[in-house]
């Protein structure tokens, strides 16, 4: 229509230098040693961080997993309201993302704490004490809390997509309450799915602030571990950079997962 | 009768999720009302950690320091984003291809990765700057922030604002052409405007992030404190109920921004709806 590539020039140069140029240092850093000559010791040293990299794997993995329990029946309530209240139920799911997420997680602090409000009214009723902040499960609540709306969101809008005559049909076809489940909301909700377990996957296993908070010393995590090299007390820019690199490596190879599932389910859907 | 138990255990079950979502905004909330600096018992109520909150020197220049960032970052971002979906739009298809691959870069990467990356390059600059004495030694602070901040809003822009420009009938613009417009002005007359509702929700939603962004800040503003920034370092002090006093603020101001913005959005509904009805009607 309108014939001006100049127009796109200035991004253009923006691009390449503060997008594709930092990754290229990155990658730079974590394939030299300190003095700048090539070396793969960085890398290889990984594998004495493997410890951190399991449990943000596993961590982050549980925290997806429950975020897609707990949000599927919340999507499918959503998406079964009249359009109005629809609307106004989005809102709700929305605010609290709203809220920064370090003030969220600042609060559950004092919800968790060992004289927090939790074990208070507990003790009312002669329970707990219970240890429950600075362990592996305060930082999957805090995931979990964290980014639970990116699940519902995307499981919401495919679900939207359903028609309810779909789900009569198969009723009235004679399957049972699980065979629809498993049958037919399950793969018609696959797209929102994939979505859904990427955009909760990668910030869990990438944080650093949410292990901090709620995690203590004990749970350190792939992000602590960059963050300790860049300004933290280790101050490696080199080891930093090769964390950084197998963190992107991990977090491709979960989307190219998840959106190789989307295609084959949305091929079954055509 | 099955059907509405089964209605009944599905209510209930949203109800308790959406509790246990806003339990902690709430109890945030109970507490900037507490008179002693407990977090977890009750002991009276005040308004004073909203008094000092107000003259809590560092809270109101992390503010105004966000502001100023976003703001600006925003604007730029905006105007060149804009710029970019224009050109990007007349380039072939192979050329679009690569660069919103590229682009799609900071939205895919971990936050981390983006910030952590953009201060290598700084530190980068700042060695090759030092070597050739001719750039100040404090490079760290406003500028880099200014730039991470324009560096991941840029992409929502593109992303925004290229679906409308690709949905817009092209027949328009050459109207405009053909009825005596220079190219500029059809431009500046005919297509901004189309895409203007676009542009601005590019803008808001550049706003909304760069205030709230933390991690990428983190990295790169030196000594310079943003609002999550001072956030950040009052949670790491375990004090002052002024940090809850200052979340509800907040959570107030957004709640007032979103009911507006839906109530303006209902009306326009309804106008839209009754308009409709009359042009049936006619």
């Amino acid at each position: 229509m309108i014939k001006s590539k100049a127009a796109a020039s200035p991004y253009l140069v923006w691009m390449v230098i503060f997008i594709v140029a930092p990754l290229l240092i990155v990658a730079y850093y974590a394939f030299t040693d300190a003095s700048g000559s090539f070396t793969l010791a960085n890398i290889m040293a990984i594998g004495r961080y493997s410890s951190v990299f399991a449990r943000s794997l596993l961590l982050a993995a549980e925290a997806t997993a429950i975020c897609l329990v707990l949000a599927f029946p919340v999507g499918y309530f959503l998406s079964r309201l009249r359009a109005s209240k629809q609307h106004i139920m989005l809102m709700l799911v929305m605010l609290p993302m709203w809220m920064n997420f370090l003030l969220r997680t600042y609060a559950w602090m004092s919800l968790l704490e060992n004289n927090g409000i939790i074990n208070t009214v507990l003790g009312f009723f002669g329970l707990g004490p219970f240890r429950m902040i600075n362990t592996a499960g305060a930082v999957v609540l805090g995931m979990v809390y964290n980014y639970l709306p990116y699940m519902i969101l995307p499981l919401y809008t495919a679900m939207t997509k359903i028609d309810d005559s779909i789900i009569e049909a198969a009723q009235d076809l004679g399957a049972s309450t699980l065979g629809t489940f498993t049958r037919v909301l399950l793969p018609l909700s696959g797209p929102g799915i994939a979505t859904g377990i990427t955009m909760v996957f990668v910030p869990s296993v990438s944080t650093f602030i949410i292990s901090r908070m709620l995690g203590g010393g004990a749970n350190l995590l792939i992000g602590d571990l960059i963050e300790l090299q860049f300004l933290g007390n280790s101050y490696n820019f080199n080891m930093g950079s090769a964390m950084s690199l197998v963190l992107m490596v991990i977090v491709l190879l979960c989307m190219s997962f998840t959106s190789s599932f989307d295609e084959q389910e949305m091929e079954g859907v055509m | 009768m099955k059907s509405r138990h089964l209605r009944l255990l599905q209510r209930t079950y949203v109800v308790l999720i959406f509790c246990v979502m806003y339990l902690p905004i709430l109890v945030l909330a109970v507490f900037s009302f507490n008179e002693s600096k407990s977090r977890t018992v009750f002991t009276g109520f005040t308004l004073d950690w909203y008094r000092s909150l107000f003259t809590n020197r560092m809270i109101l220049s992390a503010l105004a320091l966000s502001l100023v960032v976003a703001l600006v970052s925003a604007v730029v971002a905006t105007v060149v984003g804009t710029m970019a979906t224009v050109g990007i739009s007349a380039m072939g298809r192979k050329s679009q291809l690569l660069i919103n691959n590229i682009s799609y870069m900071p939205v895919v990467n971990p936050e981390i990765i983006t910030g952590v990356s953009l201060m290598l390059l700084f530190v980068f600059l700042q060695n090759c700057a030092s070597r050739f004495e001719a750039l100040p030694d404090a490079f760290f602070g406003l500028p880099t922030l200014l730039i991470a901040h324009i560096t991941f809003n840029l992409p929502y822009v593109i992303f925004n604002v290229s679906p409308k420009l690709r949905q817009m009938d092209s027949r328009i613009y050459e109207a405009a052409l053909d009825l005596g417009c220079t190219p500029r002005q059809a431009f500046f007359k005919v297509v901004l405007p189309e895409l203007t509702p676009a542009i601005l929700s590019a803008f808001l939603i550049c706003l909304t992030y760069s205030i709230d962004d933390f991690i990428i800040s983190y990295f790169n503003c030196g000594t310079l404190q943003t609002l999550p920034i001072a956030i950040y370092s009052m949670t790491r002090k375990k004090v002052s109920p002024e940090i809850n006093a200052l979340s509800t603020i907040i959570f107030l101001v957004i709640l007032a921004i979103i009911l507006i913005s839906n109530a303006l959005d209902s009306r326009r509904y309804k106008r839209e709806q009754s308009l409709g009805k009359a042009g049936e009607r006619r």
